[in-house]
């Protein structure tokens, strides 16, 4: 294999690497070129959207990293989802005088380690794939030095953070020694006649590792003081992209590597599911502050996507590609928004603040009533599609008792959803509402635009697409 | 005696525990803390190394030398995000920690 064919295997990671190493440079030179640097860095992220889109499929780099349908589906949406963080992010801290350079180069290399975890075919690159995303979200949650709330986020993070990397690393090196080596072919091969003790043992570490990773409960301890701490802006990317990655990452180990075991990991999956429902739905009763209130709904979220993994086989997987897809329009939309709302100068926060929005921000109290009501799974918002697409997958896999224990958990959600509504609908204004900032209002009003009714057409390409990828991610 | 694989694995077994339990007993230190992370980075890689000598397979070992890279990147994110957090409070004690509950 040529250097340049290993190249352009690779080409999308070399691409952000490339441009963020760049950027650095320019930062370094030209503190105050920040605006240049975010547009650069956008650009780049948009550029390796299209080479994911053209590139071709194949091993790199002795079957370390894998270029396939699988990878290139979840790359594209989490490239964009990055772009969208740059643009909605950079402007926020501007206008907090809290603009750095380093900012979109901090996303940059996150979006670099999360296409990485897409491709990551080797229990090798899996950890520095992990660890480049996560090192730079430590960063980005503590990004916001105005505020003492942002290092104690940062903290949290880092430190829940490394705990779960090291767990995850005990697996993985458990997996490495029982199995004799790292790549999910050789653990497959392992795995084929029945897996040995040691070998499940380290699986069961790895997956805790990856469900503190997307916050799954009993994981799911850090999110909300995380989120409620970390800038606005910056939880929209953490809640949406990152998850995706990890998601697609553990369907990939599971699938590939562990496929013969589905019976054993399937138990592990499941309890998380309902655990990861149950805790989304009824802790979020108890929440004033909405950036807490949507760390347990993406929490409950995180459940329903365990639950189409958990189905497993290209269905399964596919459920769990189309749900996620949906939910990371969905959730940077309603952090969007909120980014968007400020009272002089002060954001929006709780349940008071946004009383009778309506009757302010007419455009934006829309807006996050249809993603209340996409997450809520009504219909005709996309929430309801993917929930659609997760139902059918477990109850043709036989989970049918976890389908219906996660459809009582987003009943109970909907008290919490139908509050923020009725909040923002029929209660009274106080005070005067800051004119909202374009970027953050355009981006809401285009993922409003998205969750409906462009969804219905969207679904007709995401399909197929996520057919795709989900067939290469199982067949490795 | 001779010294096989299965006291390597307790010896990382061990090391790993003493780790788990120093983050979440300890509630005085953050430097503690992150002590303890690096004990559970120490078990991983006394595993992968003890695994690479007994499988005749050297892939353990760069996974180590991966392993303590990282970790030394980790461990200066980690301290920086410490700095910060100590210029709001002036204290890095994890009781202090708790502006955010519920």
């Amino acid at each position: 294999m040529t250097p340049v064919h290993l190249a352009a295997l690779a080409a999308p990671q070399l691409l952000l690497a490339g441009a963020s190493l760049v950027l650095l440079v320019v930062g370094a030179f030209r503190p105050k070129a920040i605006r240049l640097v975010a547009g650069l860095g956008v650009l780049s992220l948009l550029a390796a959207v299209g080479v994911v889109a053209i590139e071709p499929l194949g091993r790199a780099f002795g079957g370390d990293l894998v270029a396939d349908q699988g990878a290139a589906f979840a790359e594209a949406v989490i490239y964009l989802a990055s772009a969208a963080a740059i643009l909605l992010g950079q402007p926020w801290f501007a206008r907090r005088g809290q603009a750095r350079f380093e900012f979109p180069i901090l996303i940059l290399i996150a979006a670099l380690g999360m296409g990485m975890m897409c491709r990551a075919a080797d229990l090798i690159s899996l950890f520095v794939a992990i660890e480049l995303q996560s090192l730079s979200l430590y960063i980005l949650a503590a990004f916001e030095k105005s505020d003492g709330k942002s290092a104690e986020a940062g903290l949290k993070y880092f430190v829940l953070g490394a705990l779960s990397t090291g767990i995850m690393l005990y697996g993985v090196s458990l997996i490495y020694g029982f199995a004799g080596g790292t790549s999910f072919a050789r653990i497959a091969a392992a795995v084929a006649h029945g897996a040995s003790g040691g070998v499940l043992f380290g699986l069961v570490f790895l997956i805790c590792g990856l469900a503190f990773k997307v916050s799954a409960a009993p994981f799911h301890m850090w999110t909300p003081d995380v989120y409620e701490g970390a800038p606005t802006p910056v939880v929209g990317f953490f809640a949406g992209a990152p998850k995706l990655a990890a998601m697609v990452l553990l369907a990939r180990v599971l699938t590939e590597s562990f496929g013969p075991a589905l019976a054993q990991w399937r138990q592990i999956l499941v309890v998380m599911a309902i655990l990861s429902v149950a805790v989304g739905a009824l802790a979020g009763l108890r929440q004033s502050n909405l950036k807490r209130l949507w760390a347990y709904s993406s929490i409950a979220s995180i459940g329903y996507a365990l639950i189409g993994l958990a189905a497993g086989g290209p269905e399964g997987v596919q459920a769990m590609l189309v749900y996620m897809t949906l939910y990371v329009v969905d959730v940077t939309g309603f952090f969007a928004c909120l980014a968007a709302l400020a009272r002089e100068g002060r954001p929006l926060e709780s349940f008071a603040d946004v009383s009778g929005l309506v009757r302010q921000r007419p455009g934006l109290a829309v807006a996050m009533t249809v993603f209340a009501l996409s997450g809520l799974g009504l219909p005709p918002f996309s929430g309801l599609w993917g929930k659609f697409y997760v139902f059918k997958a477990a109850i043709s896999a036989g989970l049918a008792p976890a389908a219906v224990a996660a459809l009582i958990g987003s009943v109970v959600a909907a008290y919490y959803y139908l509050r923020l509504v009725k909040v923002m609908w029929l209660d009274a204004p106080e005070g005067q509402i800051d004119a909202p900032p374009a970027e953050a209002a355009g981006l809401a009003y285009a993922a409003a635009f998205f969750v409906f009714p462009v969804v219905l057409i969207a679904l007709m390409a995401l399909d197929p697409a996520a057919r795709a990828a989900a067939l290469a991610l199982v067949q490795g | 005696m001779t010294i096989g694989l299965d006291h390597y694995l307790a010896v990382a077994a061990i090391l790993f525990t003493i780790g788990v339990f120093g983050i979440f007993v300890n509630r005085r230190n953050v430097i503690v803390i992150l002590m303890s992370i690096e004990l559970i980075l120490l078990a991983v890689n006394i595993n992968l190394v003890a695994f690479s000598t007994f499988l005749h397979d050297v892939v353990g070992q760069i996974f180590a030398l991966f392993v303590l890279t990282v970790a030394a990147a980790e461990a200066a994110v980690g301290l920086a995000i410490l700095v910060t957090f100590f210029r709001w409070r002036g204290d890095i004690a994890v009781d202090d920690a708790s502006m955010m509950k519920g």
